[in-house]
């Protein structure tokens, strides 16, 4: 009998640690299927973020860099630099991202570094419990924001994708939805032509994935998935940005 | 800034050794560096160490290197530790108020077990400080380059030709003990130029971390690397930091440098270190010329410190110790105090804030320490 599913060999043997209903799951999936897909397992170098990201450390079947927080993409840049063959693949949380690191993404989407950002967006701290984001939507609640987040205190949502465009040298740009299946695998496409740009040689690529935080959001799997669409996505918009492919 | 020279020119093999040549302090570092096999270098302007970047951007492409510019001093450090990661030897460069945004970069290094090399040339502190030359971050070099508690090899030379030999050194020593090293140059020693001779040429060395990291964090994983400073097992940290530990004593052991210069009939011994060992040596000359026995022992190694050169001091003959710095107050004299059980009275002689010490400063030091202690 031919077998069609079977986990990754990028991925290792252990259980996900990450928390039931949470779609880092799938973002990591997504990322070893196209590692083993591209045949670069053994060539690929994730640098993973600090918060939940920094679990990939158990479950990437791939040399692994654990990067100080938000520095990520200053460490990428370094492996990238010194190793040009790898394919280097940087894995960030939003407060990684957009709070801490904004110096670090910014800059080496600016130099057009030749790696791929793996942003996954749940508008929350999710490892630290939950605190407020800079992609937290206004009236969202947080332990650091009960009443919710109050732009006259906190301003608005970053959208880092829409941020990013404004500079020259980057050569994808593109947000994705992990809520559904057909999105999924949108975003799976997504991740095969940032990859395969970056082997090309073509520059910076960044896939920005919005997810999901159960524990956090205090609400069931499902019904995150509904909370996504009637929130996240309205204030964060699926698509391409740029496509230097085209 | 040193214009006429071309520095790809620069010899990088045999047919250079022995070649005298008159270098600048920061780019004698440099060259010393791409000659140890260092092929990545990211920095951020900071005075007084810009010749070093400068020099880097030019030579480090020539030699097959990466240079880089970082937006900052920690996504500079990160860079290093990007490139460390996957077996490159790297170096950064920077002065005391970027070595504090350095720390954390220097302190995931060393959690990570990766080795680099960091040159701090020292300007006066704290905060902005003054951004001329002084020697005001022994203690943070020393003691705590950043949060957890580890330790780094800080090696500081007092002529360019040795700031040359340390830097070389300092690559072989981060990659044997797999820890960062730290080169700390007061900013004279920069900015000075002197005759040097420059070392061979290393092939550049790559160095794999399959066998540790990987095997603990990810006992399924085939064949990969984990690099991470990042462990979250409680056990397994308390057994790095404990040998962490063993390795801080075999240095104590191994790797402690020291000069001591007329110490057989010393009465009076100057403890001095970079610059400041200059114009101490200077004055040692003065002294003995109005009969006054001094003499000087000079740690070259600041962590290890010279704890055994002090403790045999014949503690008959000699009358006191001057901690001599560039710094007010100054930072070594708890090592020293330690170091001889308060069993040797010290005194302190130093300048701060960029205003440079002077021999004639030391000596009426050394005159006033002697009436004192006459008292």
């Amino acid at each position: 009998m031919e077998k069609i599913y079977e986990r990754p060999k990028s991925l290792t043997d252990r259980g996900l640690a990450y928390c039931p209903g949470c779609l880092h799951g799938v973002a990591t999936r997504l990322i070893a299927e196209l590692l083993d897909e591209m045949d670069q397992r053994t060539n690929a170098v994730a640098v993973l973020a600090v918060g939940c990201g920094t679990l990939g450390m158990f479950h990437f079947n791939t040399d692994v860099v654990v990067s100080p927080h938000g520095r990520t993409p200053a460490v990428a840049t370094g492996a990238k630099r010194a190793a040009p063959g790898k394919l280097v693949f940087s894995y960030q949380g939003d407060g990684d991202l957009a709070a801490i690191g904004m110096a670090e993404i910014m800059h080496a989407a600016n130099r057009g570094e030749n790696f791929t950002v793996i942003f996954i967006n749940n508008s929350t701290y999710g490892m630290t419990g939950g605190q407020m984001a800079p992609t937290t939507l206004v009236g969202q609640k947080a332990t650091t924001a009960p009443q919710g987040r109050n732009p006259a205190e906190t301003g608005y949502p970053m959208k880092m994708c829409e941020i990013l465009s404004q500079l020259e040298a980057p050569k994808y740009i593109a947000r994705f939805a992990l809520d559904c299946p057909a999105n999924i695998l949108k975003a799976k496409k997504g991740i095969r032509k940032a990859f395969g740009m970056q082997m090309a040689g073509k520059g910076f690529t960044f896939v920005e994935l919005l997810s999901n935080c159960p524990t956090n959001w205090g609400m069931p799997a499902l019904e995150c998935m509904d909370w996504m669409r009637e929130n996240t996505m309205k204030v964060f918009p699926l698509g391409v940005f740029r496509d230097g492919d085209e | 800034m040193t214009k006429s020279r071309d520095p790809s020119a620069l010899p990088a093999g045999k047919e250079g050794i022995m070649e005298r040549q008159f270098l600048k302090g920061n780019e004698a570092v440099a060259e010393a560096a791409i000659l140890a096999g260092c092929r990545f270098f990211a920095g951020y302007p900071i005075t007084p160490q810009n010749e070093i970047p400068e020099y880097m951007s030019r030579r480090m492409p020539a030699a097959g290197g990466v240079f880089l510019q970082g937006e900052s001093e920690t996504a500079s450090v990160c860079m290093v530790y990007g490139a460390a990661s996957v077996g490159t030897l790297a170096m950064t460069s920077s002065s005391g108020p970027g070595i504090s945004l350095k720390a954390e970069g220097i302190s995931t290094l060393a959690g990570a077990c990766l080795p680099a090399v960091i040159v701090n040339v020292m300007r006066g502190g704290p905060g902005l400080g003054a951004i001329q030359a002084a020697q005001s971050d022994y203690l943070h070099a020393t003691k705590a380059l950043g949060h957890g508690g580890f330790r780094v090899i800080v090696l500081a030379p007092s002529t360019v030709q040795e700031a040359i030999d340390l830097t070389y050194k300092a690559f072989g020593l981060a990659v044997q003990y797999r820890n960062p090293v730290m080169v700390l140059m007061d900013g004279w020693i920069g900015s000075m130029m002197e005759p040097v001779t420059l070392p061979e040429a290393k092939e550049p060395v790559t160095f794999s971390y399959t066998g540790w990291g990987a095997k603990y964090f990810n006992p399924s994983g085939v064949g990969v690397n984990v690099v991470t400073s990042c462990l979250l097992e409680p056990e397994y940290q308390e057994l790095l930091n404990i040998r962490a530990g063993e390795m801080y004593e075999e240095w104590k052991e191994k790797e402690v440098l020291a000069e001591e210069y007329l110490l057989e009939d010393a009465e009076y011994v100057i403890v001095a270190y970079g610059t400041a060992a200059r114009a101490a040596r200077t004055a040692i000359g003065e002294l003995r010329g109005k009969g006054i026995r001094a003499g000087m022992i000079r740690p070259i190694s600041l962590y290890p410190f010279p704890v055994e050169h002090l403790k045999r001091l014949d503690r008959s003959r000699v009358k006191f110790l001057l901690d001599t710095e560039m710094t007010l107050p100054v930072q070594m004299m708890d090592d020293i105090r330690l170091a001889v059980a308060d069993a040797i009275p010290v005194h302190s002689c130093g300048r701060s804030g960029g205003v440079i010490l002077t021999n004639e400063e030391i000596v009426e030091a050394v005159e006033l320490a002697i009436a004192k202690e006459a008292r």
